[in-house]
């Protein structure tokens, strides 16, 4: 029970420190931050900056018929993880429970064997992305260290929580811990790596589809 | 004091049939999770047994544990663990006072030398060396640690005395700490509870009487037979957690419905206990049955949890305190680094380092 206390209490309040305050000094450090001005003329099929921004971010939803057979593996399984996480993360009522302690916001929740159902699914694509990185060689060779540890602390969370469902291996307690451990490591980690796309995925995708269509690109 | 006749005698003379007997034998073996067999080994254990001398310690405590194991849920079997046993110094049930009651306790060391069974309820102040609870001019450690010197086994009853229970909550004003933090060279047999279940109580001393080993404990030194399984794992809501269905406070729909008392801070999830398959007065129901979430009563430190209706998944104490601190902080060294990159590229560019074709901002 220590080792639980420990981790809803001194843990979880480190790991939310150090997120929050992330997530800020990540925020300020990129919006202040100059920003090339393209001062040339733009295309006469210059949309306005709104109408550019999101066209990129709908068309980039899924693949350009070109790339459909090389990416289609990395885009259908891409979205079965990124579903699958955001199924578990707002849809587990304890995990509501917690959102709910901390911002005052809460939702109905699913049953919990329909996520315990999404989370092995989720666990295998993420096991499957991993494999892909390691057996395509493109993949491998521009993969860094960031790649690799945020896929570990977003695979970890999941691990951990499914074991401590079905009380595999230890009591529920310990594991209910190491799961409140993962979810730590991740929190920590989420701004500094490039988890943070979980929040700048749009915004980056408006800025390419701004300049994009300032050159003249068909959105 | 101790009987020199076996308790199977003396049940006879008290015209108990061995019917009845073999029956409490069942029962036992049953909630001690023995196989069937084993309710006739407990059946000869206890007969052949002599009164077992036990001496009743009570240090910081409500007497709960004691109201308790009084009220046993079939009184006319469980009273007999009183004929089983000889208890010589119990400060709620002893007829005897003042010197008189430590006499009986000194006496029955001295006659029972390495055979008595110490059983303490309560936890026992450390600070101020032991000055906040005293009896009979002795602090509860002096009494502790001279009574189980020549013990068989220390039970440790309820969760004041195997954990430190609320005495030895946040923030412990008398250093209160668990009898195992004492007492370190004795089998020690923790019934954790607050109070602990009645049967958890006589079927452990049962159990002792009739093999005269310690029963089969986990990590916290508690009998698996009543701590083996979470409350959450046996209780009859836990269908309704499985499907999302949750009382969200004490009076609303799902609360008359019966739903899972997760979100109101049940703590079933992390307390092992038996409650849930024994319950409480005769079987008649246990506190999440009676609409209460478990407070986690039989754990360490239960009362310092997090908060009886916090829920678990939730972090414990004020997990946003530094947040205000951390988004300054964040604010201005993101500021900061952002205007350091700025100055960098403007002096490279004044420099002629750099002939970038767009313009800074």
């Amino acid at each position: 029970m220590e080792l639980l206390e420990f981790a809803r209490g001194p843990v979880m309040t480190f790991a939310l420190t150090v997120f929050i305050g992330g997530m800020v000094f990540r925020i300020f450090s990129l919006f202040l931050m100059w920003r090339t001005r393209d001062s040339s003329a733009g295309s006469s099929r210059e949309r306005s900056s709104f109408s550019a921004a999101l066209r990129e971010i709908i068309r980039r939803l899924w693949p350009q018929a070109a790339y459909k057979q090389r990416t289609l593996f990395d885009l259908v399984n891409g979205y079965v993880f990124h579903l699958g996480l955001a199924i578990i993360v707002f849809g587990l009522a304890p995990h509501i429970l917690f959102i709910k302690d901390l911002t005052g916001l809460s939702w109905g929740a699913l049953p919990n064997n329909l996520i315990y159902a999404v989370g092995i699914i989720t666990l295998v694509s993420l096991i499957a992305a991993l494999v892909r990185r390691f057996v395509s060689p493109p993949l491998r060779i521009i993969s860094t260290f960031d790649d690799w540890f945020s896929w570990l602390v977003t695979f970890l969370p999941v691990l951990t929580g499914l074991i401590a469902s079905s009380h595999l291996g230890a009591r529920y307690e310990t594991l209910f811990a190491l799961h409140l451990f993962s979810v730590a490591l991740l929190l920590v980690w989420l701004p500094f790596g490039k988890l943070m796309h979980f929040f700048l995925v749009f915004v980056t995708r408006s800025q390419t589809g701004i300049q994009l269509s300032h050159r003249g690109a068909q959105l | 004091m101790s009987d020199t006749k076996t308790l199977g005698e003396m049940l006879t003379e008290r015209g108990v049939s061995r019917r009845t007997f073999l029956k409490y034998a069942s029962y036992t073996a049953s909630i001690l999770a023995l196989p069937p067999t084993a309710a006739t080994a407990i059946a000869q254990g206890i007969a052949n047994a002599r009164r077992q001398s036990v001496i009743w310690l009570s240090f910081q405590e409500c007497t709960g544990c004691t109201e308790s194991i009084t009220r046993a849920h079939t009184p006319s079997i469980e009273d007999l663990i009183f004929d089983f046993i000889s208890l010589d110094y119990h400060h709620t049930l002893m007829n005897a006072s003042g010197l008189l009651a430590e006499e009986a306790r000194l006496q029955a060391m001295a006659d029972n030398a390495g055979k008595y069974i110490v059983i303490v309820d309560g936890s026992v102040p450390l600070k101020d060396d032991g000055a906040c609870s005293t009896i009979a001019g002795m602090t509860n450690l002096q009494m502790l640690q001279e009574t189980a010197k020549d013990a068989f086994a220390v039970i440790a009853v309820g969760t004041c005395a195997t954990f430190g229970g609320i005495p030895g909550a946040n923030p412990n004003p008398t250093g209160a700490v668990a009898i195992s933090e004492i007492i370190t060279d004795k089998p020690i047999i923790n019934i954790s509870g607050c109070p602990p279940i009645p049967e958890a109580m006589t079927g452990t001393i049962a159990y002792l009487l009739s093999f005269g080993s310690i029963p089969e404990l986990d990590d916290l030194g508690r009998p698996k037979a009543f701590y083996g399984e979470a409350i959450h794992d046996r209780c009859y809501r836990r269908p309704f957690y499985e499907r999302g269905m949750f009382a969200e406070s004490f009076d609303d729909e799902g609360a008359r419905q019966g739903w899972c008392l997760y979100e109101v801070g049940c703590k079933g999830p992390v307390t092992y206990n038996a409650c849930a398959t024994l319950k409480w007065n005769g079987g008649v129901s246990f506190p999440i049955q009676s609409g209460h979430g478990c407070l986690g009563c039989s754990e360490p430190k239960f009362w310092d949890m997090g908060g009886f209706y916090e829920p678990l998944s939730t972090a414990t104490g004020d997990p946003l305190k530094w947040a205000g601190g951390a988004a300054i902080a964040g604010a201005a060294i993101g500021a900061a680094s952002a205007a350091l990159a700025r100055s960098r590229r403007n002096k490279a560019i004044k420099a002629g380092a750099s002939k970038p074709s767009e313009e800074a901002e």
